[in-house]
């Protein structure tokens, strides 16, 4: 039997193939797996100890491209705690309201995706068509789709636009109107069905190994590990959500229990729209001076907040100066995503390597930061 | 599984879709009809190139570099601006919009225009302008609002002495404490548009940032570049600096000269002379003499030493200093800072030579002979008088002498000045003000209360004297009359009985010449026993023979020169200070700084 070496990847800045697998095959099966980050390597974490702590702000949701705002608000709460700054009671509200579409965003975008291994483009188009309509939202509030820069040291960047808040609602009240079709489109789809059903496993065992957090921790383990409940930041604390959880974790289970996170998402935000003070402050000053002198007291701090793929945290070290002294960043899927290919995608069919990485939810900018 | 029964119907679920709104964009639709963004679009950058001042701070705080300076052609020089305009390459740009929130001048915001193709990349790199990157004025997108601002708009409070200051020349301002000066230093953004209007160029975001770092012996270090009285002009500097700094454009100016007082007033005794002592150098050049030791002539004598020449200073008074010494008043500038500033230029190895008059003690011939160089700084000193009617009663006091003779009564080595329970002041500048609330002063010294009253051509609003000085001035008591013109000084019975003043309607006629129209129905009598000129101070130049008089005087009684201050027919003798670009403290630093330069020049040349 002769064993063949395949790459999955890097060819796309952006999805998982910017991130190269080399795969040991024999007839479709994988031997051996070995992930080779360093394609997408753009130094963040080294380049922001060069940047001013504001100016940090263009570079941090580039770390996350799908999910931009945990960056934001886990650089914003580390600096918060180490320069003992009050973020506006309305500031967290909105943060919440920011983080929660957020969620939404990638979350649809999770579910239309697994359309691509699985040649079911529709799923694809539909899902990002979806998403456009919550990065409309982004537009009107942050003045980007993608890379809003709004969630600041302090609070946010600005406050709500005119009649923001009915927006929204329309968007979750159509997108709560729309899931059924998706879960009809693709989680009971038989052919994505047959692809994912009792295939890719994450066994409760592997969780612990690796230190698997978020909806792989969750659907193997049954534990209710959602940071927004154990150690809740923003205003999680005085929102109702459940936190789905399964103890059979087969990349099925892992893309329903996602799904069932979305309703909780548009639960949270309906709460927020009722909830959050209707007006005042939303932004504390980061510090003294312009914001060229800004400096951040000595210290280290260490936050996390729940992304769609688990904990997500910023290790901050300043020594009191204009710049970051070190800046680590916890990616949520280094876990799964670095060690998990190489130990647990060896078994499984070549189809199965790109669908591998999308139940698993790994994203490969924040493992090659 | 019921899964794969649904299934059979789902082609046809798909079918309801053909009915929904598309959220996609036609391809014929994305240039004719484009989707219009949001309103805080982060799209390509506008510059209102009229307001943008060129300050640089949005290149400062771009987080990619994508902003540089460059310069444009059809731009002129203007004070408060400097002479590049921020060019934008959006092979760059993250489109942060960081450089909207912190624009100092308002000028920059962000666009609503995303769309820009070419083949040509040059295209991509651009100096925008308020109509956008296809100059079809487009619509405003992202701009700054009171919660993304980047600056800080609003000055450190400063401490004052309350009102009972007005009882003696205690300081007045109390000077920042080190954690208000770290946070108004945070303020600078370091655009250089100061070192530029400043007249002796100090090197301001420099020492600035020296207290931010708070490294006061580098701010000593820069403060002497440029300028050996830091401690005067700490205090009574005009600082022109503040009036054009970028941060004032949209909030209060930075208090550059307090930042500059906190640097002399809180540096360590020895760092301080280590760093302003740095750069002098044995005396191994030649000899120069200067004369006049007011700015001008402390300033040259400080840099000549630096420079390593021999340099005698001449003063006629018995104390070195000129007007920071006889003139500003003590509750601005006490004589510990006037002091400090001569100490580090006695230090250096200025000698004085005091009550000395050059032209009466020693000639200007005896000078050229005995010395490589003369310098002249002897400033303006005699008052110049109103020649209303009265105006020769001897009742009727002049500013110079009356301000000289306050502080040697402070200093205790003179009597107190006669001062009459009712007086009347002419003049709305800055020396009026020192002489009015001078007044004030000593009348609560010797009445236990006060009566001054100011009369000035100019109303409030456009008084020559800085707005601090109408300010305190008035809080301490003084009755002003502003627009009102000084007619007379009235004399009954061989005493002054006031003086009369009438409403000024304005100041300058049609061709903008200074000819004052009243209105002859508004005549006020101020009544005063003692009526204080303090309308402009003029040079003397006893020392000049009448050839030197007649070759070197232009028609405003100041000396003409070349760069440098040197005297072209003379090429010996160089001047700075009032009598080559009229009064004022800084201008006298910086002309002493340029003379001593070209003083070496000139020598070196020579050699
Ligand atoms: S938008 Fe951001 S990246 Fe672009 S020029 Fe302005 S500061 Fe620089
Ligand atoms: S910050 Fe504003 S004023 Fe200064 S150079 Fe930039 S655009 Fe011009």
């Amino acid at each position: 039997m002769k064993e063949v070496k395949l790459f999955l990847g890097p060819q796309h800045p952006g999805m998982h193939g910017n991130y190269s697998v080399h795969m040991y095959v024999d007839g479709d099966m994988i031997n051996k797996a070995r992930p080779t980050p360093g394609f997408l390597h753009r130094g963040f974490e080294k380049v922001m100890e060069r940047r001013l702590w504001m100016g940090n702000l263009a570079l941090i949701p580039r770390i996350c491209v799908v999910e931009p705002d945990i960056n934001e608000m886990v650089y914003a709460m580390g600096i918060e705690a180490l320069s003992g700054i009050e973020v506006p009671e309305r500031a967290h509200w909105i943060r919440m309201m920011v983080l929660e579409l957020g969620r939404l965003a990638i979350h649809m975008m999770g579910l239309g995706g697994i359309g691509g291994p699985t040649g079911m483009y529709t799923a694809t188009y539909w899902g990002i068509a979806q998403r456009d309509l919550i990065l409309d939202l982004f537009e009107k509030l942050t003045g980007a789709r993608i890379y809003h820069m709004y969630i600041v040291p302090g609070g946010v960047r600005k406050d709500l636009p005119e009649n923001f808040l009915e927006d929204v609602l329309k968007v979750v009240d159509d997108l709560e109107k729309k899931l059924p079709e998706f879960e009809q489109l693709i989680l009971k789809h038989p052919i994505i069905h047959a692809r994912i059903k009792d295939n890719i496993m994450l066994p409760a065992e592997v969780v612990w190994e690796l230190g698997v957090t978020g909806i792989g921790m969750r659907s193997a383990t049954g534990v209710q590990n959602d940071l927004r409940k154990v150690k809740p930041y923003a205003r999680y604390d005085q929102v109702e959500f459940d936190v789905p959880t399964g103890t059979y974790s087969d990349g099925l289970s892992r893309m329903n229990i996602k799904y069932a996170e979305m309703f909780q998402s548009i639960r949270i935000i309906r709460q927020i729209i009722e909830k959050m003070p209707k007006s005042g402050p939303v932004r504390a000053k980061m510090s003294t001076g312009s914001a060229l002198r800004w400096t951040v007291p000595a210290g280290m701090v260490y936050t996390a907040v729940e992304s769609s793929r688990g904990e997500y945290g910023y290790f901050i070290v300043s020594d009191g100066g204009e710049y970051p002294y070190r800046i680590a960043v916890r990616g949520a899927s280094f876990a799964q995503g670095l060690l998990g290919i190489e130990k647990y995608l060896p078994g499984h069919r070549i189809d199965d390597a790109s669908l591998w990485m999308d139940t698993m939810g790994v994203c490969s900018p924040e493992i090659d930061r | 599984m019921d899964n794969k029964i649904k299934s059979m119907f789902s082609p046809i679920r798909a079918w309801k879709y053909l009915m929904r709104t598309p959220v996609t964009i036609a391809k014929k639709d994305i240039f004719v009809n484009p989707r219009e963004a949001s309103e805080r679009y982060r799209g390509f950058h506008q510059n209102d190139m009229t307001k943008c001042i060129g300050c640089g701070t949005c290149s400062e705080i771009c987080p990619t570099a994508a902003i540089n300076l460059v310069p444009v052609e059809g731009i002129v020089h203007e004070d408060g601006k400097l002479d590049e305009r921020p060019a934008f390459d959006y092979g760059r740009c993250s489109f942060c919009g960081l450089c909207v929130d912190i624009c100092t001048s308002d000028s920059l915001n962000m666009s609503k225009e995303y769309l820009h193709l070419s083949i040509d990349a040059d295209s991509f790199y651009f100096m925008p302008d308020s109509s956008g990157i296809h100059k079809t004025s487009a619509k405003v997108g992202y701009t700054r609002d009171e919660i993304s601002e980047l600056l800080d708009l609003v000055r450190q409070e400063m401490q004052h002495e309350d009102e009972s200051r007005r009882s003696s020349f205690i300081e007045i301002v109390k000077g920042y404490a080190a954690l208000d000066a770290k946070n108004e230093a945070a303020r600078c953004v370091a655009c250089g548009i100061c070192t530029n209007t400043c007249p002796a160029n100090m090197h301001i975001p420099e020492y600035i940032r020296a207290v931010f770092d708070e490294d006061l012996k580098e701010g000593i270090r820069q403060i002497y570049k440029t300028n050996p009285l830091a401690n005067v002009c700490g205090r009574i500097c005009t600082h022109k600096c503040e009036t054009v700094c970028a941060i004032g454009h949209r909030g209060e100016p930075v208090a550059i000269r307090w930042l500059k007082r906190y640097i002399v007033d809180n540096a360590d005794a020895t760092d301080y002379n280590d760093a302003a002592q740095e750069s002098v150098t044995a005396p191994v050049n030649g000899k120069v003499a200067v004369v006049g030791s007011g700015p001008a002539g402390l300033s040259c004598a400080y840099y000549l030493r630096t420079l390593g020449y021999e340099v005698v200073v001449f003063e006629s008074q018995a104390l070195p200093g000129g007007v920071i010494r006889y003139g500003g008043p003590q509750y601005r500038l006490p004589e510990e800072s006037v002091l400090k500033d001569i100490g580090v230029i006695e230090n250096a190895g200025v000698t004085f030579k005091c009550s000395t008059k050059v032209g009466v003690d020693i000639t200007l011939d005896e000078l050229r002979d005995s010395f490589d160089a003369v310098f002249l700084g002897t400033g303006f000193s005699l008052s110049r008088p109103l020649k209303i009617p009265g105006y020769d009663h001897e009742d009727v006091q002049y500013a110079i002498p009356f301000l000289a003779q306050t502080r040697d009564y402070i200093r205790e080595i003179g009597p107190m000045p006669d001062v009459a329970e009712k007086v009347t002041v002419i003049g709305g500048g800055n020396v009026a003000f020192d002489v009015a609330r001078t007044l004030i002063r000593l009348q609560e010294i010797k009445y236990g209360k006060s009566f001054v009253q100011m009369a000035s051509l100019e109303d409030s609003e456009h008084l020559p004297a800085d707005l601090e000085e109408l300010e305190e001035g008035l809080e301490e008591g003084l009755h002003g009359y502003f627009a009102y013109g000084p007619m007379a000084v009235k004399v009954e019975d061989g005493k002054i009985k006031g003086l009369e003043v009438k409403k000024v309607l304005s100041i300058f006629d049609e061709e903008g010449r200074f000819n004052p129209s009243y209105d002859e129905h508004d005549v006020k009598l101020l009544e005063s026993s003692q009526v204080y000129m303090a309308i402009g101070q003029m040079p003397e130049y006893a020392y000049f023979n009448d050839e030197m008089r007649d070759e070197l005087l232009t028609k405003r009684g100041q000396i003409a020169v070349t760069d440098g201050g040197q005297v072209e027919s003379y090429p010996w003798l160089f001047a700075g200070g009032d009598i080559v670009r009229g009064p004022d403290i800084i201008n006298g630093v910086a002309t002493g700084h340029d003379s001593a330069k070209a003083i070496d020049n000139y020598l070196q040349s020579k050699k």
